[in-house]
């Protein structure tokens, strides 16, 4: 376990030892206001109040505003920002390094929706265990304001005109996808981002998390979805979230009786839901793609988490690894011994 | 197929005098009809009877119907590259009967199924029809397996006539059903029935004769994918990614073949690798790339479509320096090509892969032991450069049959490279005054030291980037520092030409020319300097196996006044990068290239040469 100096009494340790600030990343670069930069103060808080062991955490990214986020986070934690639309293969591959790490994706709606479609869509089938974020803003930030494959139809913007396709919903697109747990979120209502946050962290398998997150720069007119205006005006909450770790004992008289849903991840850890106006079951999925087409005809920023199920098998399960990473094992352990490759001449031999 | 280049027939009858154990059979069938079995069976058994002998498949890009031919080379004296006439032809395919006939040589033999009613338009060949069906009928075989064992009729009459121990048959349809009882004997049944029936029916009335030949023990018979494959396992691959092409395809499978039983962990009985059908070759790349970075032995094998999909991510890998080894089993192209024939044409994509400045070792196995060695030896030298290395096979060495020596247990323990774990890092940092850095070259050798990701060292993490950074992986877009770090990559990739294998070099006595070749040529080459010095022109030989060129290539070179650089593209690649890396001798290469997309022969070597020599 690794210790840190406290220098003050004062400053709140968890219960792994660690401040919140040694679970900050370096100082953000992108634009002042920006919905990335709320939503890596929220990790930072998810994982600090998770009590989570940074070296245990691998981050990731494509390319794109978003993808330069994990180094805004977790500067204890390895990280890498590797190609565009190309983050799903990359985390795959290290993850089976030791599956006993915890990886999280930061990628955007270009890179997911339009250039990495692909390797977003057969990463959820395989459900392969991570945290895989969306910071969904509708434009092209990095090469100034270019429409993404998530602004609506009929969006106009200065410099390009109007929008003439179809948006691609991210959240409908996981969950057609097969994903185990599917969520919808808002920059702007950094409550709810923190502890879907914490629910997803703690799900065993792939969980995806959109969350609307303005750009302040090119996109943030109040008529559309994707700016902080219209998120206010137009969010509707499914449910009250509150994330009870494992440890924690659940009072339930905290809760109205009836009021609140519970789901309880693979972890022990409970995901408490409260009611609000709809009676919304996360575990259904009939419901949660009724939601979502209901959300669209309606113009409303639902969010929340649409869906969770929370035993299917993971990607490592169809997989006989041992339970020792497998990047630490020795060579004794990976080159079979010599008596077999004088078994295999034979086979091949006269 | 192209115009078979033979003489015209003889007019008159030739009488031949007996051919033992050098000539050409091939089988002209129906894709999808069984034949590969049939064939390989032909093929174990002149093997097991200790006969210098190659198979060469030459199939279609088609599941079922499209015919294709399947070419067995005997040869006592070892010539077992492929050669463009046939001595004793197979035809059970009635759309190819005709055209078949036109690569037999006069006095050639014709085995045919009698169900082919067409005239045979030669005289001067031996003629043996095949009642295929009647045998099938009458044999004592399952109704619903008659299909799957027809084939087998060629076997057994072909042994009968051509003098094949049928012990040796027996063998091989026991290695290739792997023991399965049922398999065997049903197989078994009909060629021994075919066999029967020949003696019976059958008077034999052509030249050639198989006889067994004392052979070394220490033989074994295997394709280049599969070899490629047992290597990785002793190399202790981790994960392997790949998405489905020809000819790469059994590659993979065999890893997946082998693997769960050669790679149980010894203390767990668990699996200590992976692999992985990936949704394409972007992502079987992205994978392996993934998997090399956090300290796994990664790999993918691919083919020149898929290959052309991983230059993305290996310009990554490249730049962020993570170890990789991906196998390209070269088919032609360019674009779709011709997915089911051979080519070395990637080469010079292989070494300029990428956008902006970049470098990469490769990897160029001869033969199916070297396919081996390469296997496993590729990660000692990925992990060590922590670059990628990229292995170059091709069809015909992946996916066809050659006779190679028993495999050779690697003599090396892994080099796992420049690794730092927990009390690693703490030492290294009590030695280097508290500092490290991912990409900092304190050895001076240009490579620097890695740490993994779960190591729990707070010191331990960075963050890899395919964007610029600085010695400790620290996001910069400085001028200095992106020629530094980038330069100091050249310098690492430096170390390559002591890590790779060195050419092959065989001289001969006064010899003024130089041929150089590499990859799955030289069986063709060396017969075809054979040829070259019973016309008077003596060669040496050079068989390139790796890039970048080592000083042996230099000094050959050097030493040769004229140098034939002999390859399987049409622009001559590895003559276009060796006049790149050596001007002062670019004016002595000549090219000798071609692609069809069959394997080389002697005679178009010879030919070639010989007229750029002044001979014809």
């Amino acid at each position: 376990m690794i210790t840190q100096e406290v220098s003050s009494p004062k400053v709140q340790v968890n219960r792994v030892g660690l401040t919140r600030s040694d679970y900050r990343g370096l100082p953000s670069t992108l634009c002042q206001g920006c919905g990335h930069n709320a939503i890596a103060n929220q990790i930072i808080s998810a994982m600090f109040e998770l009590d989570v062991v940074p070296e245990k955490v691998v981050k990731f990214s494509g390319i794109g505003c978003s993808s330069k986020s994990p180094t805004y986070f977790l500067n204890r934690s390895f990280g890498f920002n590797g190609l565009h639309g190309r983050m799903p293969s990359l985390a795959l591959g290290a993850l089976f390094a030791d599956t006993s790490l915890k990886g999280i994706g930061v990628s955007g709606d270009g890179d997911t929706a339009s250039i990495g479609m692909g390797q977003f869509k057969h990463l959820v089938r395989r459900n392969l265990p991570m945290v895989y974020i969306v910071e969904n803003n509708g434009v092209y930030g990095l090469t100034k304001g270019q429409f993404s494959a998530t602004a609506e139809k009929g969006l106009t913007l200065k410099r390009q005109g109007t929008n003439p396709y179809m948006p691609v919903d991210i959240c409908l697109e996981a969950l057609v996808a097969n994903a185990t747990f599917v969520a919808r979120s808002f920059a702007g209502d950094p409550k709810q981002v923190k502890e879907i946050l914490k629910a997803a962290f703690s799900h065993r398998g792939i969980a995806v998390i959109d969350i609307i997150s303005p750009c302040v720069t090119f996109h943030n007119q109040e008529n559309s979805l994707h700016s902080y205006a219209w998120g206010k005006d137009h969010e509707m909450p499914l449910h009250d979230i509150t994330f009870v770790p494992p440890r924690e004992e659940i009072y339930i008289e905290d809760f109205e009786p009836g009021t609140v849903r519970e789901v309880q991840l693979h972890d022990g850890s409970t995901i408490m839901l409260k009611k609000l106006d709809h009676d919304y079951d996360p575990t259904d999925l009939f419901a949660a793609l009724r939601v979502l087409e209901e959300a669209k005809q309606n113009n409303w920023l639902i969010t929340g988490i649409i869906y969770v199920n929370p035993d299917a098998p993971t990607m490592f399960d169809a997989y006989n690894l041992p339970e020792e990473p497998l990047n630490r094992l020795s060579q004794d352990r990976l080159r079979p011994p010599q008596d077999t490759l004088e078994q295999l001449n034979r086979v091949f031999g006269v | 197929m192209t115009t078979p280049q033979i003489s015209s027939p003889l007019k008159e009858q030739e009488t031949r005098s007996t051919v033992v154990n050098d000539f050409c059979i091939t089988v002209a069938t129906i894709n999808g009809s069984g034949s590969a079995t049939a064939n390989g069976i032909l093929l174990r058994a002149l093997f097991t009877m200790g006969i210098p002998v190659s198979g060469k498949n030459i199939f279609p890009s088609n599941i079922q119907g499209l015919p294709t031919w399947y070419s067995i080379r005997l040869s006592r004296k070892g010539y077992l590259g492929r050669i463009e006439t046939d001595d004793v032809i197979v035809a059970m395919n009635p759309a190819t009967f005709l055209q078949d006939l036109n690569y037999l040589v006069p006095g050639g033999v014709l085995f045919y199924d009698d169900s082919i009613k067409m005239p045979i338009p030669r005289e001067d060949i031996v003629a043996y029809p095949m009642p295929v069906k009647q045998i099938v009928r009458q044999a004592d075989v399952p109704a619903n397996l008659r299909d799957y064992v027809a084939n087998m009729v060629y076997v057994g009459v072909v042994a009968q006539i051509l003098n094949i121990d049928l012990k040796a048959v027996q063998r091989a349809l026991t290695v290739h059903f792997k023991g399965k009882q049922k398999a065997i004997d049903s197989n078994w049944a009909i060629i021994k029935a075919a066999a029967d029936w020949a003696a019976a029916n059958l008077e034999k009335r052509d030249p050639y004769w198989v006889e067994p030949m004392p052979a070394p023990e220490d033989r074994i018979l295997i394709d280049g994918n599969t070899a490629g494959a047992l290597g990785a396992i002793y190399g202790g691959f981790q994960l392997a990614a790949w998405y489905p092409i020809t000819p790469a395809s059994s590659f993979a499978e065999a890893l997946g073949e082998y693997a769960p039983e050669l790679r149980k962990d010894p203390i767990t009985g668990k699996h200590t690798f992976a692999i992985i059908q990936a949704e394409d070759e972007l992502a079987a790349a992205g994978m392996a790339i993934g998997a090399g970075w956090a300290g796994l032995r990664a790999m993918a094998s691919t083919s020149g479509p898929g290959f052309s999909l991983m230059a993305e991510y290996l310009g990554l890998a490249y730049y962020a320096e993570v170890p990789v080894v991906i196998w390209d089993i070269q088919r032609v192209g360019p674009s779709t090509g011709l997915p089911t024939r051979t080519a070395q044409g990637d080469l010079t994509f292989a070494y300029f892969l990428g956008h902006g400045d970049t470098q990469y070792v490769i990897l160029l196995p001869g033969n199916v032991n070297e396919c081996f060695e390469m296997g496993w030896r590729a990660f000692d030298i990925a992990e060590r450069l922590q670059a990628p290395v990229l292995v170059l096979s091709d069809l015909d060495l992946g996916m066809n049959m050659h006779i190679g020596q028993p495999f050779e247990y690697p003599d090396a323990p892994m080099d796992r490279g420049k690794v730092l774990w927990e009390e690693d890092l703490e030492r290294f940092l009590n030695e280097h005054q508290g500092q490290w850095g991912r990409y900092l070259d304190v050895d001076g050798d240009g490579i620097p030291y890695r740490t993994l990701p779960g190591n729990t060292h707070p010191r331990s993490a960075y963050f890899a980037r395919g964007t610029g950074h600085d010695e400790f992986a620290r996001y910069s877009e400085e001028p200095e520092v992106w020629e530094r770090v980038l330069n100091r990559i050249a310098r690492k990739m430096e170390n390559a030409r002591n890590l790779v294998p060195k050419p092959v070099i065989q001289s001969h006595p006064n010899a003024e020319i130089g041929i150089i070749a590499y990859g799955s040529t030289e069986p063709a080459i060396q017969e075809a300097r054979d040829l070259l010095a019973a016309k008077g022109v003596a060669t040496d030989f050079l068989r390139l196996r790796a890039l970048p060129f080592t000083d042996e290539t230099t000094e050959f070179l050097r030493g040769h006044s004229r140098l034939y650089v002999v390859e399987l593209n049409r622009d001559g690649q590895m003559r276009q990068l060796l006049a790149m890396s050596y001007p002062e001798y670019a004016t002595k290469l000549r090219s000798v290239a071609h692609v069809d997309g069959l394997p080389l022969t002697a005679r178009w070597v010879v030919e070639q040469i010989a007229v750029m020599e002044g001979l014809q």
